[in-house]
């Protein structure tokens, strides 16, 4: 059965684009969260539609599990591969197909990477969306996880710009949903498939839309004693009807890591910074400028640097982007959780952060998308000590319900996946995941496009119910259901 | 109590129609008239507006008017502004089940962009909720997507939660007159594409002239409309520049229904503007459209849907506005039910009792 299978793929996609080899196996037994691994039965790599669907169609006749992986930076281990399952690999479908200026639309293969998108549409246009992994993840991923990024407060996500897709489902069967024209007649199903995590299908070609590169850019970092001056700030800024193009904060412990790491000029000692980025018209652009400024100032900002070209600017979205991959140098390991809150809660869900981090005695750095309140809690432990990721997993879970329980999310751009299933019935209900369930049986129903993630249990598609029909009693008047 | 009323009809096999103010009950395929109408009149609260996070909890019967009276008061606004029919009565939820959409959402989107989550009601009494009430959430399908612009057919909408916008502190209007179609296709796309932020880049075409006009907002409003009528000069347009803009706009919103006269709404491209606007004008017709978004909506006498489905095709026509005699005869939503859209309606409508036959499933 196993070797009929693999068989298959290696006819549909040639011998060098299949991959069964333990040790070239274990490239894929991972996505960006490392601490799950699953080493799969078998990698393709198809390289077109066409092999997409004989790979799928093959999957389906042996009753075989698949997971679609795109370059594998998801951090929720949404591409984490199923126990004995078929990793599916786009990463060769990555063509830039058209693109279409005056239409303001493109379209792509999933594997071109979330960068590569942006700039073929430029110097003139460009695609909004802007996760920190854009140098490498890819819009396929992208859709999946309706990734976010810096300039979404303003711009929208993923799925504000996906108008129109191609996918196989997991029969094989190939489908167009939408295109490059809005409000066709229909369901709005390629709404539903976008931050589906892989879970309906596979996506192999996307229409997006592009916009024109705005007329001004003016970018800020202004720096603080303590992250609630910042947050007042946000407050006062959005009061005042402001929409920044992005605004994006870091707390101490957030900027000792990023200015080790990229040497920007961030002051080591600074409470918090905050990246204000406004964008649009070049003279509405210059008049709130100077309002936020003033805004900044008026909280109490220790310094404020105005980036005065394109390599300030650059310099300090560097300190901001690297935050991440800096924590190594504060920390052995870390754990990242992307929970969302509405932004007027930020003071007392990030004092409860502090006091979870005391309690746990683990430092907790924050870096976050100020402006939609998406916080990332970099969770710092060492992870040679026994029991200290556990550990850190628990203060990350108690993080998260301190989220939900202001009103927010547990998350805002990374995805549920296989890590934060577990969490999930902190904001849904059986009655939820049951009309959840609906959706994927209707894509999915026999349940092989990526098991075992985003639902909190597993669940199987029964029948679809038939329509209604009186039972023989009711007819005789000898019971009735109401 | 509607959602009682829904499992009930769920039930009993009763086929049913949501009813919120009745602006909009005539679109889709006319259908025999429903066992039960379930109103959402009593659905009329505003549950939270959360200023500081520009987010609203509104139940599906809220009139739009009255929820934006609110946010106004706030210094913010819903963005979604269309026509809101007799009365200004349209509510919340049948805006959102018809998937309508006004000029800002050249920049704001369609109901789909502004719900970030939504509480739903099925047939076999399910009563479940998707999103959230925060402006980023990808935690479970997004479910609210899929209602919006689904007519009623897979579920009653019982709640949304909406994303808010700041009301610009000042709007003006650059418009462009001219009586050549390109040239005013021309206008508008070249402001679609010219780096200044637009609120809205709307056309019009009537009676052998057009317009394409182009709303700032800001505190600099009329700097920016100044440049806004340069590019449209540029395109060979008779410029001014409206600072008291409001009549402009509430044109290009109404001209979108009719009481007589069919409308149809184009499924269209940008680049294909000049092109509607020929079609109509040479069917009697008249059109206003949201040109960088490629959406028109044609005015014309009902015999003339045929034609412009003909030489608009292969662009998706359909019939919003007609007499019911007329919809009756023709293929309203002009599109084939696909058999993945048939098996999302047997799931989340098992009783199949959802406005049947009303819709392209
Ligand atoms: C340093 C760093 C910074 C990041 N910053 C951000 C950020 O700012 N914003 C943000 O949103 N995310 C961010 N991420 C997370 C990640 O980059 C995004 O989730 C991204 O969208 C994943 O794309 P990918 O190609 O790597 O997908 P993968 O990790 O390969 O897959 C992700 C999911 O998508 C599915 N999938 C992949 N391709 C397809 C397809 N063609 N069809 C159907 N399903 C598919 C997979 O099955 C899986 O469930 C960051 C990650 C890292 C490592």
């Amino acid at each position: 059965m196993a070797h009929d299978l693999i068989q298959k793929l290696r006819e549909a996609c040639g011998e060098d684009n299949v991959v069964t080899h333990a040790d070239q196996l274990r490239t894929y037994e991972s996505d960006g969260l490392l601490r799950y691994r699953v080493t799969p039965r078998a990698v393709v790599l198809p390289g077109s539609a066409r092999e997409v669907q004989a790979v799928l169609r093959a999957c389906h006749e042996a009753e075989v599990p698949w997971v679609a992986r795109g370059s594998g930076t998801g951090l929720s281990g949404g591409a984490l591969p199923v126990e004995e399952g078929v990793v599916i690999s786009v990463n060769r479908m990555n063509r830039v197909l058209e693109v279409d200026l005056p239409n303001q639309r493109m379209v792509v293969e999933p594997g071109v990477t979330n960068l590569d998108v942006s700039k073929a549409a430029g110097p003139t246009h460009f695609y909004p969306p802007d996760p920190s992994s854009q140098i490498v993840c890819s819009i396929g991923g992208n859709v999946a996880e309706n990734a976010g990024g810096a300039h979404c407060f303003k711009y929208g996500f993923t799925t504000n710009y996906v108008t129109g897709l191609e996918l196989v489902l997991p029969d094989g069967e190939l489908i167009e949903l939408g295109g490059k024209e809005l409000d066709r007649p229909g369901y709005d199903l390629l709404g539903a498939f976008v931050g589906s995590e892989g879970t309906l299908g596979i996506a192999t070609k996307i229409t997006v839309r592009i916009v024109p590169v705005p007329e001004a850019v003016r970018t800020l970092v202004a720096f603080f004693d303590h992250t609630s001056n910042a947050g007042r700030v946000v407050s006062d800024i959005v009061a005042a009807g402001i929409v920044p193009g992005a605004i994006e904060m870091m707390d101490s412990l957030a900027i000792e890591a990023a200015e080790g790491a990229t040497h920007a000029g961030y002051p080591s000692d600074a409470g918090a910074a905050l990246v204000v980025e406004l964008d649009g018209s070049e003279a509405e652009c210059e008049h709130r400028f100077q309002e936020v400024e003033k805004l900044c100032e008026d909280n109490g900002a220790t310094s404020i640097r105005v980036a005065q070209d394109e390599a300030e600017r650059q310099l300090i979205w560097k300190a901001r982007k690297a935050a991440f991959a800096a924590m190594g140098r504060v920390s052995t390991h870390y754990y990242v959780q992307d929970g969302v809150i509405p932004r007027t809660r930020l003071p007392e869900v990030l004092e409860r952060i502090e006091e979870l981090s005391k309690e746990y005695g683990m430092p907790v750095a924050n870096v976050f998308h100020a402006g939609d309140g998406n916080l990332h809690p970099l969770v710092c432990y060492d992870g040679h000590t026994e029991g200290q990721a556990e550990r850190a997993e628990e203060l990350s879970g108690k993080i998260l319900t301190a989220c939900v329980d202001a009103g927010g999310s547990i998350t805002g751009e990374h995805g549920v996946g296989y890590d934060k299933k577990r969490y999930m019935p902190r904001m849904f209900e059986e009655a939820d995941f049951d009309a959840f369930q609906r959706l994927r049986c209707a894509f999915d129903p026999a349940g092989m496009a990526n098991p075992g993630k985003v639902m909190p249990t597993p669940r199987l598609c029964g029948e679809v119910p038939g329509p209604y029909r009186q039972h023989p009693l009711e007819a005789a008047g000898i019971a009735e259901r109401f | 109590m509607s959602a009682e009323l829904v499992a009930e009809c769920g039930r009993a096999g009763k086929a049913l129609r949501v009813r919120g103010a009745g602006t909009k009950f005539e679109w889709g395929t006319p259908a025999p008239d429903p066992e039960v109408v379930v109103s959402t009149a009593e659905l009329d609260r505003i549950v939270e507006h959360n200023e500081g996070d520009l987010t609203a909890i509104l139940e599906a019967g809220v009139p739009i008017a009255r929820a934006q009276e609110q946010f106004s008061a706030a210094g913010q606004m819903l963005a979604l502004d269309p026509p809101l029919g007799e009365g200004g009565a349209a509510t919340i939820g049948g805006v959102i089940a018809t998937g309508d959409s006004g000029p800002l959402r050249h920049r704001y989107g369609a109901p789909r962009d502004l719900v970030l989550g939504m509480t739903v009601a099925l047939s076999d009494g399910t009563v479940a909720k998707s999103g959230s009430k925060v402006i980023k959430n990808v935690a479970g399908y997004d479910l609210a997507k899929l209602f919006a612009g689904s007519f009623g057919t897979l579920g009653l909408i019982l709640q949304v939660v909406v994303r808010l916008h700041p009301q610009p502190k000042r709007t003006v209007t650059a418009i462009g007159r001219s009586n050549d179609p390109d040239a005013v296709a021309r206008g508008a796309s070249d402001l679609a594409h010219a780096s200044l932020e637009k609120e809205c880049v709307d056309v019009r075409w009537g009676g052998g002239e057009g317009a394409a006009l182009g709303r700032v907002g800001g505190e600099t409003a009329m700097e920016q409309a100044e440049a806004a009528a340069r590019v449209l000069a540029g395109a060979g347009l008779d410029t001014e520049v409206v600072e008291d803009d409001f009549e402009l706009w509430a044109f290009q919103r109404d001209s979108q229904r009719s009481s007589d006269r069919a409308v149809m709404r184009v499924s269209g491209r940008q680049a294909e503007l000049a092109r509607t606007m020929r079609a109509a004008e040479s069917l009697g017709g008249s059109l206003v459209a949201r040109a960088s978004l490629g959406i028109s909506w044609v005015t014309l006498d009902p015999e003339r849907i045929g034609d412009l489905r003909r030489e608009l095709a292969p662009f998706p026509c359909v019939v919003l506005d007609a007499p019911r005699d007329v919809r009756a005869s023709l293929d309203v939503w002009d599109a084939e039910p696909s058999p993945l859209a048939q098996r999302v309606k047997q799931r989340f409508d098992p009783a199949g009792v959802f406005a049947p036959g009303t819709f392209p499933v």
